[in-house]
C-alpha cells in the first residue's frame, strides 16, 4: 500500500509539470469554406497545409505544442465572426488563417483589430483587405483581386481582346475583381460593354450568359471563383458561346473539375502551381501525399504563411501580435511560395504572380499536368504599389 | 443597353424552360392542396429527393454493390417519382392521414419541419453547393440551332417533357373516371364512401401522385442544375407563389400560371434584371389584392 502511494506521489510530481505545458498549447485557426462553392479552393485542404507546416516546424514552437483548429463558416461574415470570436475570446486561438471568402474575410480582419489578434488571409480576393479595411494585425498573404485582374487583363488587350461583359459574383469580392479589371481594360484603351450580377453559388447562368452574347463584346470575364466560376464554363459551352472566356480567379482545382478538353487555352493568372517551378513542384508532391489531390494557390499560400507566422514566434519568443507582426514584416519571405517576399506597411504581402495557359489534352502528361508558364510578373508590377493604397497605416 | 430582338426571344425560351419547372412542381402543390387540402411544404424537399434518386443510383449505388453499370437517365425518370411517391404514402399513412380533419396550420407544420430534417440529413453528406449529375443521355448531348438562339437539346427535351406530362396529369384529374372519384373522394368523402369508393385509399394515391410528380421534376432538373440539399428550398418559395396567383387548388391554373410566370421572369431578366428575383412577387401581392382567390381560384 505504501509503495503504491509512493509511486502515485511521484507520478503525480512528474506529470504536473508536463499537463501545465500540455495545456497551452499554441492555436491556429483555419477559419474557410468546408462544404460551399469555395471548400475545394480552401476547404480541408488547407487544414492539410496547416498541419503540414506545423509539422515542419517540429509540432513545437517556444517549446509548446503546436494545435490546429479548423471550422466551416459556410461563406456568411455573421457565421465566420462569431466564430474567430469565440477562438479569441474562450479557446485563446493566436492566429486565423485562410479566410476564403472576402465577406468573411474583411469581417474577421476588422475583429482581429479589434482583439489585436493576428489574420491571414489566403483564400479572400478583394483589395479592400490591404486598402479601405487594412489593420495592424491583418496580412493578405497569396493574391488579390488588383493583381489577378493586372496580370489577365493586361495579357489579353495586348492580344487586341478589347471589348469586355463581366460577370461578376454579387459580393464584396466580385465587385473588387470586376473594378480592378475594368479599370484596367479602360486604362488601356478598351471599353466595358456591361456587367451583370449573379449571386454566390449560383446553379443556372444560362440568362447572364446570353446578355453576355448579345452584348458584342470579344471577351466575357468571369468576376466570380470556384464553383461559379467552374459553372459558368461549362454553360457557356452548352450554349456555344463564341466568344473569349477568361477566368479572372481561376484555382488549378477548377482546371481539374472542368478538365482540359473544356478549359484549353484558357489564360489566367496564379500565385501558385506545382508545376511551375521545381521547389513548387517539391512541395504540391508532399502535399499530394497527404490530400490526395494538387494544392491550389491559397493552399500553398496557407503553408508558406503559417510557417513564416511560426518562425516569428519563434524569433520573437512570444505569441504577442504585436511582436509577431513586427517579426513578420522585418523577415522577407524565402520558400517555394515567394523570393524576397515583403509584408508592406498596408499588409499586403509582395511577391511574383505567374501568367499560366492551359494545356491542350494533347500535351498533358499525367492526370495534374494542365499548365503551361506564359509570363512572370514581378511583384512590384503585379500588386498596387504602396503609393497608391488608400490604408490608413501607410504614411505618405 | 440595345435589346435586339433575338435576345428577347433567347431569354423567352429560358424563361419556358423555368416555366415547365414552376409548372411540373405547382402542378403537384396544386392536387394536394386540392384534393387534400393539405399544404405541403415537403413539396421542395421532395423535388430535391427526387434529384438525389437520380444521383445516387448513377454514382454511389455502383460504388456500394461494386458493380459498373449504374441506374441511368431513363430508368431514374421511372424510379426516382416511384421512390419518392413510396416515401410519400408512408408519410401520409404515418402521420400526414391524422392532420386531415384539423386546421390547415398542422398540416403546413408536420411538413415543414420533414422538409428540414430531409435538408439537415443530406445536408451532413453533401455538398451543399451541388454535386454534378453526369447521366446526361447521349442522344440530348449537344445543342440545337433554332435560328434566333443555339439552345441545348437536354433543356429543350425538359420542356416538352414537362408539358406533357403536365397535360396528363390534368387530363387523368379532369377527364377520366379515376379522376372523377379523387375529387369525388376528396369533396365529399361521406358521399364518396357511401357509394362504395375507398376514401383512404383514394387520399394515399393522390398524395403519391402529387409527390411523384416533385420527385419527377428533381429527376428532370439533375443534368442542368447542381444536385444540392438545398435546391428544394430555393425554389419552394417561388412554386407556392405560383400557386397563389394561379388559385389554390386549380390544375389548369396551375399549369398556366406556372408557365407565363416563368416567360414574365425571362422577359424581365432583359429589361431589368435585378428585378426578376421579384416580380414573382410583385405579381403575387397585385392578384391577392384583386382577387384573392387566385387567377383561377374559386371563392369557397
Amino acid at each position: 500500500m505504501q509503495a503504491r502511494i509512493k509511486t502515485l506521489v511521484v507520478a503525480t510530481v512528474v506529470a504536473l509539470p508536463l499537463a501545465a505545458q500540455a495545456a497551452e498549447p499554441l492555436k491556429i485557426g483555419i477559419l474557410t469554406d468546408m462544404s460551399g462553392v469555395y471548400a475545394g479552393v480552401g476547404g480541408k485542404g488547407s487544414v492539410i497545409a496547416a498541419e503540414l507546416a506545423a509539422a515542419d516546424a517540429g509540432g513545437k514552437v517556444l517549446g509548446r505544442p503546436i494545435q490546429i483548429v479548423a471550422a466551416d463558416h459556410q461563406n456568411k461574415a455573421d457565421i465566420g465572426v462569431s466564430k474567430a470570436r469565440e477562438w479569441f475570446d474562450t479557446q485563446g486561438v493566436a492566429m486565423i488563417n485562410d479566410l476564403t471568402n472576402s465577406g468573411v474575410g474583411i469581417a474577421v480582419q476588422r475583429l482581429g483589430t479589434e482583439k489585436k489578434r493576428i489574420t491571414i488571409n489566403n483564400g479572400a480576393g478583394s483589395t479592400a483587405l490591404t486598402n479601405k479595411e487594412c489593420g495592424p494585425y491583418g496580412v493578405h498573404y497569396a493574391y488579390d483581386t488588383y493583381a489577378l485582374a493586372k496580370g489577365t487583363a493586361t495579357a489579353l488587350m495586348k492580344q487586341g481582346l478589347n471589348s469586355w461583359f463581366f460577370l461578376q459574383a454579387d459580393y464584396a469580392f466580385g465587385q473588387s475583381l470586376q473594378n480592378d479589371a475594368a479599370a484596367i481594360v479602360s486604362g488601356m484603351g478598351g471599353k466595358v460593354l456591361g456587367t451583370v450580377k449573379h449571386p454566390l453559388a449560383t446553379t443556372d447562368f444560362s440568362s447572364y450568359l446570353l446578355q453576355a452574347q448579345s452584348s458584342g463584346a470579344k471577351v466575357v470575364g468571369l468576376a466570380n471563383a470556384g464553383g461559379d466560376f467552374v459553372n459558368g464554363v461549362k454553360q457557356a459551352k452548352e450554349f456555344g458561346l463564341k466568344q473569349t472566356l477568361v477566368g479572372l480567379l481561376v484555382f488549378d482545382s477548377d482546371i481539374k473539375a472542368l478538365g482540359l478538353n473544356t478549359a484549353q487555352g484558357m489564360k489566367f493568372t496564379t500565385a501558385y502551381s506545382w508545376e511551375l517551378t521545381p521547389e513548387m513542384e517539391a512541395f504540391g508532391k508532399r502535399f499530394f501525399a497527404k490530400a490526395g489531390f494538387m494544392p491550389t494557390m491559397t493552399q500553398a499560400g496557407v503553408y508558406s504563411s503559417t510557417m513564416h507566422y511560426l518562425n516569428a514566434v519563434k524569433a520573437a519568443g512570444s505569441d504577442d501580435a504585436d511582436a509577431v507582426m513586427k517579426k513578420m514584416r522585418s523577415t522577407p519571405i524565402n520558400d517555394f511560395f515567394a523570393k524576397k517576399g515583403v509584408i508592406r506597411a498596408d499588409g499586403r504581402m509582395v511577391h511574383d504572380m505567374y501568367l499560366v495557359e492551359v494545356l491542350k489534352p494533347s500535351e498533358s502528361k499525367g492526370p495534374w499536368d494542365q499548365l503551361r508558364l506564359v509570363a512572370t510578373i514581378p511583384g512590384d508590377v503585379a500588386f498596387k504599389p504602396l503609393s497608391a493604397s488608400e490604408c490608413s497605416l501607410v504614411k505618405k | 443597353m440595345d435589346i435586339s430582338f433575338s435576345a428577347v426571344l433567347s431569354q423567352i425560351m429560358l424563361g419556358l424552360n423555368n416555366g415547365a419547372f414552376y409548372a411540373l412542381l405547382s402542378l403537384g402543390l396544386a392536387v394536394i392542396f386540392g384534393m387534400l387540402n393539405v399544404v405541403n411544404f415537403a413539396h421542395g424537399a421532395f423535388y430535391m429527393l427526387g434529384a438525389f434518386a437520380a444521383l445516387l443510383g448513377l454514382d454511389y449505388l455502383p460504388r456500394l454493390l461494386g458493380s459498373d453499370v449504374g441506374i441511368g437517365f431513363w430508368s431514374a425518370l421511372l424510379l426516382g417519382p416511384l421512390l419518392v411517391g413510396l416515401l410519400g404514402v408512408l408519410i401520409e399513412k404515418t402521420m400526414l392521414q391524422r392532420l386531415y380533419k384539423v386546421d390547415h396550420l398542422y398540416g403546413l407544420l408536420l411538413t415543414f419541419g420533414l422538409a428540414l430534417i430531409f435538408e439537415g440529413v443530406l445536408t451532413n453528406y453533401f455538398n451543399v453547393a451541388g454535386e454534378p449529375y453526369s447521366g446526361k443521355p447521349a442522344m440530348l448531348e449537344g445543342a440545337v440551332n433554332l435560328g434566333f438562339m443555339v439552345f441545348p437539346a437536354y433543356r429543350l427535351f425538359s420542356i416538352v417533357f414537362s408539358l406533357l406530362v403536365c397535360f396528363a396529369v390534368w387530363y387523368l384529374a379532369e377527364r377520366t373516371r379515376l379522376g372523377s372519384y379523387l375529387r369525388a373522394g376528396t369533396e365529399n368523402p361521406d358521399v364518396a364512401r357511401a357509394f362504395g369508393i375507398d376514401v383512404p385509399m383514394l387520399r394515399s394515391l393522390t398524395y403519391f401522385l402529387g409527390v411523384a410528380l416533385a420527385g419527377l421534376a428533381g429527376v428532370v432538373a439533375a443534368p442542368i442544375y447542381s444536385v444540392s440539399p438545398k435546391m428544394g428550398s430555393d425554389l419552394i418559395i417561388v412554386v407556392f407563389a405560383v400557386v397563389v396567383i394561379g388559385g389554390m387548388g386549380s390544375i389548369m391554373g396551375a399549369i398556366v400560371t406556372g408557365l407565363a410566370l416563368g416567360l414574365l421572369e425571362g422577359a424581365v431578366k432583359v429589361f431589368y434584371p435585378p428585378l426578376a428575383n421579384t416580380v414573382i412577387f410583385i405579381v403575387m401581392a397585385l392578384v391577392l389584392l384583386w382577387r384573392p382567390a387566385g387567377l383561377f381560384g374559386k371563392e369557397r
